[in-house]
């Protein structure tokens, strides 16, 4: 049975990488004693994958992943064991039984992903910071600055903002996030501080990351459902 | 949620920062307000080293056991931050209640290496704490050193108020208890130090005092006032099997060193190794029950998740009953992802076996540590390893399909000539010839692949060579040169890499190991001109140790280049370690001529560690 994991990362676990939060669970799983399966081979590893990476410093309540288990076992008692070994500030939130098979691979899957961003006390950009957030992103074309392994070019993400929000003091943002289109909620907000003219303080803001979905629709008709839903709570 | 010491900006700005957050699994978290005492537990090394640690794991898990005490973890910053927290004034913290050092009742610092020292003033310094012991009041907390290293604590003396002599599991319930007494009748510092050089084990450097005759060597050390104990008596754990063992250990987010589960099969060593410290300070050997590890691998490895476990102890293949624990760990683990790690395993047809299970030969290599590269020698150092042995064991890996084997030799020991130095080479040859003699060309998997690596021999106390002289760092590379041109010049040499150790870090760690109390001085003038971190070898800065000896005038070479007598006074000699001076003489003749002492199962030698009644000196013996 394959079995989808949602958790939440929360508080000082946002110091916690990516390869660190993945072997963390590898041994969750151990203490929770949980009949997961693994590879063939000299050294057998535990059969499961990460959706979407969070960098260092962000925080989530909806970061996935799935694992292949030898036996089966009600969802609800994988999230109660899992639970009774969990560090402060890491959560499960829900186990459900997903399709097997390669195409239901969470990562990729994933096609989208809301995030929270809140700016520190302080270090607004702007005092009118809002006005202008909302001026920057209603612009035809976003143009930023991209950095990847091999080049430096120049991407318009304006396609790739799904949603915007703000309410109160927060920015409600939802972005692209398959791997062909990926956009970081901190491509938005670094390209709008340069779109101000100003120069940002360090770790003027902070990135929640709040859901991750995949894209039942297509290109032109996007509709986004949670991975959750993709399946079901068993017995 | 805990509030952590750091904030954002920091904890996202320097490297690592999972180091100093805490809350791992398995951590212990207390409500302070019930607790009696806080204790804060340091491995003066950085994180991934110090978790790596079993022994404070052990009493970490040992102390929060009881309900009145709240151990808690701190690690030496790194660099980075610890350049953060002198400019902006940040107090070390503990990583469970991220409080700081400064308002604990203990700090507690385990030594196990001397190139540590200029860490545990970082410890100390960046805690807020006075270095000097002479110079803490009342409100600072009271500075504890344990572990290896403070069978002689001299060269640390001034800096810790007490010193732990043994294996920490036996009397730490005692010095806890009698803290608090001593609170409750409000004593002050004083009078705790006092009542604790009463127990068994405690060292209290500032109830003892040391004169030097003119030519530098130790004249006296005596206590300075009376009822103060003379000798200091090694405290060891008795019954291995009954002793506390954690049904836990904390888990890092972060990869540690060794991030496994450790399990300590035995204590000691039967062999008797003449360079070998840990072989002598901790007799007697002492098993550990078979049934008992088995338990604890499993309580472990559920209550850790860790996907290893490691044997751990001084010459594995001495443990009686390690094919049967070996055996089971394989069944019960192996198909549960979990892998077996089994350093130290003599090489033989039944390590073969065992290793052709638990890792994949193509990947793994042999490993012999001779020690010496002729017979002479290794019988001066009393490494009961013969050649025959060495090359019988190759030849039967090479046959099961290894072709990688790593050497491991010390250069600089006693007696040693250019002929000791070259045999290391030859050995080395004779090991590549025995791969080509014995596995036929087609089932020959590539070269074989040989690694020589050698260190500079350090002598250490309360070892038969506590006496040696070391050699100038010229000497010692002049050593590894004549190894190396003497690989150079044999036939397989392209089969055969050769590595050595740094001479100035040696001769450093000759000094700290045998120093007395006039090397706290050089410590920390070296510290405080910028020495930190010199077990990394990008962080060591000889320069800064050379600045330092001119300035405190304190003479290096006398201290490593000089042979003492047997006669002389030893900084270390106030301690009872078990193994008497006067074995430990007899052992340094036997070596200069050339004689081999048998190992504790074979015959007894006396050693003196009998008086513990424990272990294999209680073992029957035909
Ligand atoms: S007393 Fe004898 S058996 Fe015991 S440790 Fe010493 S030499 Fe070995």
């Amino acid at each position: 049975m394959k079995v989808r994991i949602k958790f939440a990362k929360l508080g000082a676990m946002k110091f916690i990488g990516h390869l660190d939060t993945m072997r963390y669970f590898q041994k969750a799983i151990r203490r929770a004693d949980i009949p997961i399966a693994y590879s063939e081979g000299f050294s057998p590893h535990m059969i499961m994958s990460f959706a979407a990476p969070l960098g260092v410093g962000t925080t989530s309540s909806g970061e996935y992943f799935d694992m292949q288990l030898a036996q089966d076992m009600p969802t609800r008692e994988i999230v109660e064991r899992l639970n009774g070994t969990m560090a402060e500030g890491m959560d499960v939130l829900s186990a459900v039984r997903v399709e097997d098979g390669k195409a239901s691979k969470a990562m990729s899957l994933v096609a989208a992903a809301d995030y929270r961003v809140t700016f520190r006390e302080g270090k607004e950009f702007t005092s009118d910071w809002k006005e202008k957030l909302k001026e920057y992103i209603s612009q035809p074309q976003i143009c930023v600055f991209k950095k990847t392994k091999r080049s430096e070019k120049t991407v318009d993400i304006k396609p790739y903002i799904y949603q915007f929000a703000i309410q109160g003091d927060k920015i409600h943002l939802q972005l692209a996030a398959a791997s062909s289109n990926y956009t970081k909620p901190e491509q938005v907000m670094d390209g709008f501080a340069q779109w101000l003219g100003i120069e940002q303080k360090p770790f003027s803001y902070m990135v929640h990351r709040q859901e991750v979905y995949a894209d039942n629709g297509n290109e032109e008709n996007h509709q986004f459902v949670t991975l959750e839903s993709l399946g079901e709570e068993v017995e | 949620m805990r509030k952590l010491a750091l904030n954002d900006e920091i904890l996202l700005e320097i490297e690592s920062p999972a180091r100093y957050i805490g809350g791992e699994v398995n951590s212990v978290m207390k409500d302070k307000a019930a607790v009696d005492i806080r204790f804060c537990m340091c491995f003066p090394d950085v994180y991934e080293i110090g978790m790596s640690h079993l022994g404070i794991q052990i009493l970490y898990h040992l102390f929060n056991q009881r309900e009145d005490v709240w151990c808690e973890r701190v690690y030496s910053p790194w660099t980075d931050l610890d350049a953060i927290m002198r400019k902006e004034n940040i107090p070390l913290f503990a990583l469970e209640s991220q409080e700081p050092v400064k308002n604990f009742d203990f700090l507690g610092i385990t030594i196990q290496y001397e190139m540590c020292y200029t860490n545990i003033l970082q410890i100390l310094d960046l805690a807020q704490i006075p270095l000097r012991a002479s110079q803490r009041g009342e409100e600072f907390p009271i500075v504890i050193g344990g572990g290896p290293c403070a069978y002689n604590p001299e060269p640390l003396a001034p800096f810790f108020d007490l010193f732990y002599i043994g294996e920490g599991e036996t009397v730490y319930d005692q010095l806890l208890d009698t803290y608090k007494a001593n609170r409750q009748a409000h004593g002050t510092k004083a009078d705790f130090l006092r009542k604790a050089a009463q127990i068994p084990g405690i060292y209290v450097p500032s109830l003892y005092k040391e004169t030097y005759n003119e030519n530098g060597t130790l004249a006296s050390f005596s206590p300075i006032e009376e009822g103060v104990p003379e000798k200091i008596q090694k405290q060891v754990v008795v019954d291995m099997t009954h002793s506390f063992y954690p049904k836990t250990l904390v888990v890092p987010f972060i990869k540690a060193t060794q991030d496994r589960v450790t399990l300590e099969i035995q204590r000691g060593c039967i062999r008797g190794c003449r360079f070998c410290q840990a072989g002598m300070i901790y007799r007697p050997t002492r098993e550990k029950d078979v049934e008992r590890l088995k338990e604890c691998a499993r309580e472990l490895i559920l209550a850790t998740g860790h996907e290893e476990i490691s044997l751990t102890s001084l010459s594995s293949s001495d443990y009686s009953q390690l094919e049967e624990l070996v055996n089971y760990l394989i069944d019960e683990f192996k198909s549960r992802g979990v892998n077996i790690s089994l350093p130290s395993l003599r090489i033989d047809a039944f390590a073969l076996d065992v290793m052709s299970k638990v890792q994949d030969i193509r990947k793994s290599s042999l490993t012999f540590a001779p020690e010496a590269g002729s017979q002479r020698l290794r019988d001066v150092i009393n490494k009961g390893l013969t050649e025959e042995t060495i090359l019988q064991g190759a030849r039967d890996a090479f046959l099961g399909g290894w072709n990688k084997v790593k050497l491991y030799f010390m250069l600089g020991l006693p007696t040693e000539t250019e002929d000791d130095m070259k045999g290391i080479a030859h050995l080395a040859e004779k090991i590549a010839m025995e791969y080509y003699d014995t596995v036929p060309k087609e089932k020959r998997n590539g070269k074989v692949q040989i690694t020589v690596s050698t260190s500079f021999f350090v002598p250490k106390p309360f070892t038969p060579f506590q006496w040696a002289a070391m050699y100038s760092k010229e000497d010692f590379l002049g050593k590894a040169k004549v190894v190396k041109e003497e690989i150079r010049a044999q036939l397989n040499q392209k089969s055969i890499r050769y590595n050595w150790h740094e001479a100035d870090v040696t001769i450093l760690e000759g000094f700290l190991a045998r120093g007395d109390r006039k090397a706290a001085d050089v410590i920390e003038t070296a510290y405080r001109k910028g020495a930190l971190y010199d077990a990394w070898s990008e962080t060591f800065h000889w320069e800064i140790w050379m600045d330092a000896f001119k300035e405190t005038g304190v003479d290096l070479d006398f201290y490593t280049l000089r042979e003492r007598s047997t006669d002389e006074l030893l900084p270390w000699d106030f301690i009872d370690a078990g193994v008497t001076k006067e074995f430990l003489k007899k052992e340094w003749k036997r070596a200069i001529s050339e004689e081999m002492t048998p190992n504790c199962r074979m015959k007894c030698s006396g050693c003196g560690a009998g008086r513990y009644k424990g272990g294999v000196c209680v073992e029957s013996k035909n």
